[in-house]
């Protein structure tokens, strides 16, 4: 099997962010950038097949500035075979033109099934997967929890509202990874030393022209600051009146 | 004069409600440019009959397409179809629901279009010569003003933004013929398993009771669907370490990884309050938190916060709830 992962660098959340003096970007200053999390699951769904089957190749791809090369290291580390850096000056809001980059390189690869994660946790659209998948004319299942594949097919589980789909599929395919499916594993140390003589290619994104920007980037309107409106079941006629006169809501 | 495509969701022949909220968001745009609304709805043969209810909320034109091979999702055929119409109809602007459904069919169509496309959209401009979109990133931290150049602009609008209002047009049905054959899809929904019976979607309910580790186990989230159902119109959802422990299925988990849900009311029972459990409540109207450590973030944005142990305030709770309800 050959397997391309598409991971992205992206920032820590865990952070209060502040807007940058142009105002359409957060400033990065002091941020910390690590793997997209639903990547990072795409990348352990792709060494687990490997696991089973060693001759399987892990391909992973992250578009982006020269920085994207310490996640796709991490990548490496984990397991994966080889990395591309799709080489661009930032990494665009406009997921059509990230989509076109990433399938000009995927177009003639012999893949037989090219993994993304359902989301990235900074532009939060979840639509690169899918749009790749168009473009290069593949079966598409996305949002998958579970992953099953036996010789040219593949059976996975999407979480819909209420319930969930189960879903067929011949390979060659594009999917698009939940959680649920898996735990990362860790980069081991050993992992972490043979990485770095892992073959890492730097080639120019073929970005073309997008067509959506972001033009401004503001903090929302912070919440009031919490209340507590006491202690135990005593405080429980008080919150009920509230509910009915102040918050409208019973 | 810009016409607007409104995709409308529906599941099992019924609309579902963000199908009306699509529509709603279409027309309250349509109304300031003079445009038309066309509603456009898939599903098996019978789903016409819906047409009127799209009418309602004020589709000038309902796409009708009907095929046995629509009984599930069939996102290759429908992608095929709609992206078709699209084309053909010269829309400038195209909504869709950011839902398991809407998710997964709108950057097909934005692909096979060749156009720009943003998903969960809280609110939509129409400009000259851009569409102005808002859009929540860095999990909900960030607000983002977005502009789309292309023609058409391809939104996905997230759930309970667009509150369905009743605008009754024409609605008159215009049938779309599939794009090759529906049955001949390569990926194709086998089996759907709808976790019990007919309760709210945590998307749709104006009304969350969520519960978390605080709970103990799943013995005890009977006291969490109690609140729930004395509320009447509630949905109960839960933090990622109960969907982890099994407790509540995967599809109840609220937050970054889960959904992301506005409701009137979210009440958080036995919850921390972690920034990824905040980044899918966090833009609920009225959040009510019960918990015993008066220190948990849970208190820092919930608009009223009782301090001490669930076990004994959610049951009087409920208790207090059935009662002003039964007095109206
Ligand atoms: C990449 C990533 C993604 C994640 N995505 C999500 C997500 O989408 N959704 C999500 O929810 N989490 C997510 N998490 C997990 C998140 O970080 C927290 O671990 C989780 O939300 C905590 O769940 P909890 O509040 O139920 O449990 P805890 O944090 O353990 O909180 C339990 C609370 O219950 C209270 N309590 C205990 N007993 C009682 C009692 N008798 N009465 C009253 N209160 C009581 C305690 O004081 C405590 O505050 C994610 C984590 C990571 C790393
Ligand atoms: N710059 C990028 N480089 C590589 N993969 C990406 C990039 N941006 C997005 N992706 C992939 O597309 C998925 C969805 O991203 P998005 O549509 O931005 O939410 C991510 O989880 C990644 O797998």
């Amino acid at each position: 099997m050959k397997i391309a992962v598409c991971i992205k660098r992206v920032p820590d959340m865990d952070v209060r962010f502040k807007i940058a003096d142009i105002g359409n970007a957060v400033d990065e200053a002091g941020l910390k950038f690590d793997m997209n999390d639903f990547d990072s699951w795409a990348v352990e769904a792709a060494l687990q097949i490997k696991d089973r089957d060693p001759a399987t190749e892990v391909v992973v791809v992250s578009l982006g500035p020269d920085s994207v090369q310490e996640t796709i290291r991490k990548a490496l580390a984990m397991g994966a075979d080889r990395g591309v850096e799709l080489k661009a000056a930032h990494i665009p809001f406009d997921g059509l033109a990230i989509a076109r980059a990433i399938a000009a390189e995927l177009k003639d690869g012999g893949y037989d099934l090219i993994l993304f994660g359902k989301q990235s946790a900074d532009s939060s659209n979840g639509i690169v997967g899918a749009m790749v998948g168009e473009l290069l004319g593949l079966p598409i299942v996305t949002a998958i929890s579970k992953l099953d594949i036996s010789g040219r097919t593949g059976t996975a589980k999407r979480e819909i509202e209420g319930g969930q789909e189960f879903v067929e599929f011949p390979l060659p395919a594009v999917l698009t990874i939940d959680q649920g499916l898996n735990t990362a594993r860790y980069p081991a140390l050993k992992g972490i030393m043979a990485a770095k003589k892992k073959p890492l290619e730097v080639k120019p994104a073929q970005l073309g022209e997008a067509t959506v920007t972001v033009t401004k980037m503001e903090l929302p309107p912070e919440r009031a600051a919490g209340r507590i409106i006491g202690e135990g079941a005593g405080a429980v006629p008080e919150l009920v009146m509230l509910l009915q006169t102040e918050a409208k809501v019973l | 004069m810009a016409n607007i495509f409104a995709f409308a969701e529906s599941r099992n022949g019924e609309l579902r409600k963000i199908a009306l909220e699509t529509v709603t968001a279409a027309r309250t745009i349509a109304d300031v440019t003079g445009g038309e609304v066309h509603a456009f709805v898939a599903g098996t043969p019978g789903i016409s009959g819906k047409a009127a209810q799209l009418a309602q909320y004020g589709a000038d034109t309902v796409i009708v397409a009907e095929h046995s091979a629509f009984e599930k999702y069939n996102p290759e055929a429908v992608a095929g179809i709609v992206a078709e119409r699209i084309r053909s109809g010269g829309y400038r602007l195209a909504i869709f629901p950011t839902s398991a459904l809407g998710s997964d069919l709108a950057p097909r169509i934005a692909a096979k279009l060749g156009v720009g496309l943003v998903t969960d959209v809280t609110e939509i401009k129409l400009e000259s010569d851009a569409v102005i979109v808002k859009h929540p990133v860095n999990i909900g931290k960030v607000m983002s003003t977005v502009k789309i150049t292309s023609t058409p602009a391809l939104v996905a609008i997230r759930a309970n933004m667009f509150t369905p209002v009743e605008k009754p047009r024409a609605g008159k049905v215009a049938v779309a013929e599939a794009v090759g054959d529906p049955s001949a899809s390569r990926v194709v929904v086998k089996e759907v398993k709808m976790g019990g019976g007919a309760k709210l979607d945590l998307g749709e309910a104006p009304v969350i009771v969520s519960g978390g580790r605080g709970l103990r186990g799943p013995e005890n989230f009977h006291l969490v669907e109690e609140l729930a159902a004395a509320f009447g119109n509630a949905a109960v959802g839960a933090t990622r370490v109960v969907t982890d422990e099994g407790w509540r299925p995967h599809s109840d988990q609220i937050g970054q990884t889960g959904r992301l849900v506005s409701p009137q009311l979210y009440v958080a029972v036995g919850i921390s309050g972690a920034i990824q459990h905040l980044a899918g409540m966090r833009t609920s109207k009225t959040i009510v938190a019960i918990n015993k450590d008066k220190e948990a973030p849970i208190f820092k944005i919930a608009d009223y916060g009782i301090v001490g142990d669930l076990f004994e305030i959610v049951p009087a709770l409920t208790a207090a709830v059935k009662e002003a309800k039964a007095r109206g």
